[in-house]
């Protein structure tokens, strides 16, 4: 089945949200907006779901406080127990506190980037990975709105271009795919 | 709208003063006769009146903070941060009374360096380093400082609440630019002011030793407790019905402050005693010493407590925004503040004849329900949302 893809472009995030609105409370569904910036209350409206980049970011930081407790443990007591400052060093218990410091830069570390490379793949941004986004104006200071008949199937493609045209955008763009 | 105090809470901040009256009779009765009495009497009252005296305090600086960023979303729960700040000549003046009776009495063993002996040469309790410290430490000059402290503070406090309140009448953005450079200005003074206050009053204590990171451990302890204070009233308030303009997002928000302001408190806990132990100089452990000699599993659980507790329990956004969770590990952290205060006196004033009795509950109950009853006391005094603020509009709209 060929679909059609609507982009209706704003000059203004405030027409863009109010633009939105109007067309969720007639059951379309919009399935993506693009901004130069984070339009802020857009999720809710547009009906996307909370993040769970924070799940992930917990999971990171255990992993990076396990790595770096079993690595100094290795390192500083059962390899070669180091002597520094006269310290107890023949359990990691025993000198635990001089400890913290790392861990809890290696707990930092790995959640920072565990995140930061999960937020790239996961919108598929990594570097080298073609643009996603229909046209350049929306990283300058451009806002559009993505429609597609398929996931609008109670509505014909005029219907849908009808609507579009009443929330004050300022150009519509159409593509077919097939 | 207008906030009146509901007889249920009369009743229970009379029957806390009273319990706490009774206890502390009970105690005073049965400690009487002690050798330690009159040091052990006075240090409650310095832990008390430091304690609540500092939770005014630390929501003075709140407020002073807000002004001076331009925070916008703390403007519907203003009011609740002045009524606590309100209570900051209540705390001057019990603390006031306390140092003043230390004084006269030379130090009741709570502040050595006030012992005429220790640093007469002739004398047989001469103590050098504390003769070294005396151009610095010495009953004149430490109650100009205190008494710069208490004045600086008042004024801001009062100017503050005047152009608060003179903002409700007339609006308009002069007074917010007045107050803006205010707060400002607060910052500048408390900057200094919190760390030489907390050398003067808690640190000089272990006269011997010093930290120059003590003032910001006290400080950001204090803060923590204030933001504990701030959510646990702003929840009371919502309860009853009140404050309908505040939403879950600020109660996230005040939520997150109690989260962050733990983590300052445990990270420089931590980093005053990671450096002391690692370096293991002789003058330096004897402060952790003491503690670990004579409050090891107390002082312990506490650090315990007030990281372990907000770390845990508040890391998850629900968790934030759920009233019970907040007001179980709000008055779970507030005791373990508490706690630190206490130790920070008594470890060294009392040290092995510290324990926790009838006078210290006594006191504390005593001191709690008169500062409650203030603060409600503070709230009915003025709208419970500001008629004019500024950022009134954008904090209705708050939303994260």
């Amino acid at each position: 089945m060929s679909d059609k893809v609507m982009y209706a472009m704003y000059d203004d995030d405030e027409v863009l949200k109010d633009g939105a609105k109007k067309l969720v409370s007639k059951g379309v569904k919009i399935s993506e907006v693009f901004s130069p910036f984070p339009i802020h209350g857009i999720d809710p409206i547009i009906g996307i779901k909370n993040t769970r980049l924070g799940i992930m970011a917990f999971m990171y930081g255990i992993t990076g406080t396990m790595l770096a407790t079993l690595g100094m443990r290795y390192f500083m007591v059962v390899d070669w127990p180091m002597n520094i400052g006269g310290k107890p060093n023949f359990t990691y218990l025993d000198n635990m506190l001089a400890f913290i410091p790392i861990t809890f830069e290696f707990t930092v570390l790995c959640a920072a980037h565990g995140m930061a490379i999960t937020y790239l793949l996961r919108n598929k941004t990594l570097p080298g990975i073609p643009a996603q986004n229909p046209d350049p104006r929306t990283t300058d200071d451009k806002f559009v709105i993505e429609v597609r008949s398929s996931e609008n199937s109670q509505y014909t493609a005029d219907e849908l271009e009808a609507m579009l045209k009443d929330t004050g955008l300022i150009e519509l763009d159409q593509k077919e795919i097939k | 709208m207008e906030f009146s105090i509901s007889n249920n809470a009369k009743r229970l901040t009379l029957i806390l003063i009273v319990t706490g009256a009774l206890l502390t009779l009970i105690g005073l009765f049965t400690t009487m006769g002690d050798h330690h009495f009159k040091t052990r009497l006075l240090a409650n009252g310095l832990i008390n009146g430091f304690f609540f005296f500092a939770l005014g305090l630390g929501a003075l600086f709140f407020l002073a903070l807000q002004y001076a960023t331009e925070t916008g979303w703390y403007a519907s729960v203003k009011r609740v941060v002045e009524a606590v700040a309100g209570f900051l000549p209540f705390g001057m003046a019990i603390l006031g009374l306390v140092l003043l009776t230390i004084t006269f009495m030379d130090g009741a063993h709570i502040y050595s360096w006030m012992d005429p002996a220790m640093t007469d040469p002739k004398s047989h309790h001469y103590d050098e380093i504390i003769a070294g410290k005396s151009t610095y430490l010495n009953k004149m000059f430490f109650w100009v400082r205190t008494l710069a402290y208490f004045g600086v503070y008042f004024i801001f406090l009062r100017g503050f609440r005047m152009r608060s309140l003179e903002e409700d009448r007339i609006g308009g953005t002069e007074l917010h630019f007045k107050n803006y450079r205010k707060g400002a200005t607060f910052l500048v003074f408390f900057a200094v002011f919190s760390s030489t206050s907390a050398w003067d009053w808690l640190m000089s204590i272990d006269v011997h030793w010093f930290s120059t990171l003590f003032g910001w451990y006290t400080f950001a302890g204090m803060w923590c407790s204030t933001m504990v204070v701030l959510v646990l009233t702003t929840l009371y308030l919502k309860n009853l019905g009140y404050l309908p303009k505040v939403n879950e997002s600020h109660i996230h928000d005040l939520g997150k402050w109690t989260f962050a302001t733990s983590f300052l408190w445990s990270y420089l806990w931590f980093s005053q005693f990671m450096l002391i132990w690692y370096a293991n100089i002789g003058e330096e452990v004897t402060y952790y010493m003491m503690r670990i000699e004579n409050f090891k599993g107390l002082y312990f659980t506490m650090f315990f407590i007030n990281f372990a507790f907000p770390m845990l329990i508040l890391m998850s956004r629900d968790a934030k925004r759920n009233a019970g969770i907040l007001t179980f590990v709000g008055l779970v952290i507030l005791a373990g503040h508490w706690l630190d205060v206490y130790i920070m006196v008594s470890a060294g004033s009392l040290g092995a004849n510290a324990s926790i009795g009838p006078l210290e509950i006594g006191m504390v109950l005593l001191v709690a329900g008169f500062f409650i009853r203030v603060i409600l006391n503070n709230l009915t005094k003025a709208p419970l949302t500001p008629v004019n603020h500024p950022f009134l509009d954008e904090s209705v709209h708050h939303e994260i």
